[in-house]
């Protein structure tokens, strides 16, 4: 499938919109995941803007594709996707982690409308993507079930519990996502606790392996392209990111795992936001011609 | 109450969770959105009965109870009535957080059987044993947790779960239970208890294993003119408030037995609704006396820890010699 240059640029700009109202959240919420909410902007941009079969307008749709946050952290990149999406008004967001709010930190299905599931507790996603998955696929449905995953997650044995699982039953309707930021609360995960040979790992798990820059919308399409057409085997897409991806002051700076953002300071981090998008454009520009 | 033709000639032939696997089975024919998920216990639990006519709606998830109960959330999210069975000290411990968060808090319409639940899987140890699982399973909101008496009430019990959306715990032995009820006819309301037995003396308030025994000693107490009222309280949440505050104004005395710690189960649940009722009354818990249990048999250690009939008749001759302040005692001037 691809991506035509309109479609590119159409990500492109949604991807630098949803990072500064993904800071704006931040700002609202006097505090939030952001580190790895802007790791994930440009992941969660082409599924949901390019990607996902689904019904704003029929969000419980029976056989629309699911996505499943596994990172469930990082609602305050997320619910910007689907307040712009247009499942609830863009408003909401202002009320962000306010007493009686739909939206909390972590962010809950039976409040949020356009969530397939309520996360926050790590490890848990893959395994609801894969039951997702086998429903639909007994049920006769040919829908998708994505899963973001964060790396650090992938400390808990559950992780792997679902991944020999998804293989075992060769259930490459699930696509499985991991935002590969290589930071944790604590540390580089590579200090906290080493994930690599990581793409090997998932690999012996009967996993068809693609390991893509995760801030460049082309390759994520191929990968995810790719992964669409498993027949097989089902496909890990290790996405290479950086934590704070696009706000120079705290990119992958694992101490910005969560922070909070005042309005002086949101203003600055959106600056930096274009500019990291104008120098990428021209920096795809010149690589793509 | 769901035409199922079970007689007491099952019973004797059938152990508990081969009334669970015939009643799912039976439901899976009437819809086909019955699935079972087993985590390599699938013979144990009798889920497998599953397996002979519906093979492809039988999940085997290996030993990985954490995948298995996330997979039923997303199962049901899409769709499908997933009933999961594991051991009941898997069930309650090994997955809790997925328990908790992908199955009570999205609310979603999972049931869960447990087996081998209590001591009834004695000589295995404490290991396998699970006498917490009634009190870390009341504490999940939105959950109901029932626990039959025998094979006929199991079938009742997965019959409501079945028929009742969101998540459920029913905690069934592993083995032959003594059966309690000759066919599955009598009555079973899921939250109201059921009255075994007549009485204004005392009454016990008994579920699962525990029923058969305080039956037993109900018969025996009569020897001694004693009349205990038994009531089956097989729904453990939502407790039926209405029974036990009759029992405390008909009986003033209350024993409660279950084959699980003292601490957290049927005798706290009782006890929450007792001391809100505010009327003086006496009681007694009898289970496990919160220690990690000896091996041996089921009924060896029900008689270790004093909660089988001849525990249970000993609790209640102790406290008909209880003297019950009257309210009318009371001084408020005194504090």
């Amino acid at each position: 499938m691809g991506l035509t240059k309109d479609e590119f640029l159409a990500l492109e700009n949604k991807a630098r919109e949803l990072r500064k109202l993904t800071v704006d959240t931040v700002m609202w919420a006097n505090g939030g995941h952001i580190g790895g909410a802007l790791s994930a902007t440009d992941i969660l941009t082409i599924l949901y803007y390019k990607y996902m079969n689904i019904d704003i307008a029929n969000p419980k749709w029976e056989d629309r594709d699911r996505f499943i946050l596994s990172k469930g952290h990082i609602g305050v990149g997320f619910a910007p996707v689907l307040a712009d999406k247009g499942f609830f008004d863009k408003e909401l967001l202002k009320t962000y982690n306010h007493t009686y709010s739909k939206l909390g930190m972590h962010l809950d299905k039976n409040k949020v409308i356009g969530l397939d599931a309520s996360t926050g507790s790590l490890g848990h996603g893959l395994s609801i993507a894969l039951g997702m998955a086998l429903g639909g696929r007994l049920q006769g449905k040919n829908f998708k079930a994505y899963c973001l995953l964060g790396d650090g997650e992938c400390n808990e044995g559950s992780v792997w519990e679902a991944a020999m699982a998804v293989s075992h039953y060769k259930a490459t309707n699930v696509i499985t996502i991991v935002d590969r930021n290589k930071c944790m609360i604590d540390g580089r995960t590579e200090d906290v606790m080493s994930l690599e040979p990581f793409a090997d790992k998932w690999k012996a798990f009967g996993f068809d392996v693609k390991t893509v820059n995760g801030h460049d919308m082309y390759a994520l399409a191929d990968a995810l392209d790719y992964a669409l057409k498993a027949e097989k085997k089902p496909v890990a897409v290790i996405a290479d990111t950086f934590k704070g991806c696009g706000v120079s002051d705290i990119q992958d700076n694992y101490q910005y795992h969560y922070a909070s953002v005042s309005a002086e300071t949101a203003e600055k981090y959106k600056k930096q936001i274009d500019e990291y998008h104008d120098n990428r454009l021209k920096n795809q520009e010149k690589t793509n011609g | 109450m769901a035409n199922l033709n079970y007689t007491m000639l099952d019973a004797e032939k059938m152990s508990t969770a081969e009334y669970y696997g015939k009643v799912l089975c039976d439901l899976a024919a009437k819809d086909p959105r019955v699935v079972g998920l087993s985590a390599d216990l699938a013979k144990s639990t009798k889920i497998g009965a599953l397996a002979k006519d519906f093979p492809d709606r039988i999940f085997n998830f290996g030993i990985a109870e954490q995948n298995m109960f996330g997979a039923a959330a997303g199962m049901a999210e899409a769709g499908l009535i997933p009933f999961t069975s594991t051991f009941a000290v898997f069930a309650s411990m090994r997955a809790l957080d997925q328990f908790h968060t992908d199955i009570c808090y999205q609310n979603m319409n999972v049931k869960v059987i447990a087996t081998h639940a209590g001591l009834s899987f004695g000589q295995a140890g404490s290991t396998h044993h699970c006498t917490e699982d009634i009190g870390i399973m009341r504490t999940m909101a939105n959950c109901r947790v029932i626990v039959p008496a025998d094979g006929m009430e199991t079938a009742n019990a997965v019959i409501a779960a079945y028929e009742n959306d969101g998540p459920f715990y029913i905690r069934i032995n592993r083995g032959y239970d003594m059966p309690v009820y000759r066919d599955t006819d009598y009555g079973f309301e899921l939250g109201k208890a059921v009255q075994l037995a007549e009485g204004t003396d005392l009454t016990i308030i008994a579920c699962g294993a525990c029923v058969a025994r305080a039956l037993a000693a109900a018969k025996e107490l009569e020897s001694d003119g004693i009349r205990a009222r038994v009531l089956n309280m097989h729904t453990i949440k939502p407790i039926d408030k209405e029974a036990i505050e009759k029992a405390v104004i008909d009986t003033k005395r209350i024993i409660t037995v279950e084959d699980h710690n003292i601490i957290g189960g049927l005798g706290s649940a009782v006890a929450e609704t007792v001391t809100e009722f505010g009327k003086a009354c006496v009681m007694r818990k009898l289970g496990v006396p919160d220690t990690f249990s000896i091996i041996g048999l089921h009924e060896d250690l029900m008689s270790e820890y004093g909660y089988d009939s001849n525990g249970i008749v000993k609790t209640a001759r102790e406290i008909m010699n209880v003297t019950i302040e009257e309210d009318d005692d009371w001084d408020d001037d005194d504090f």
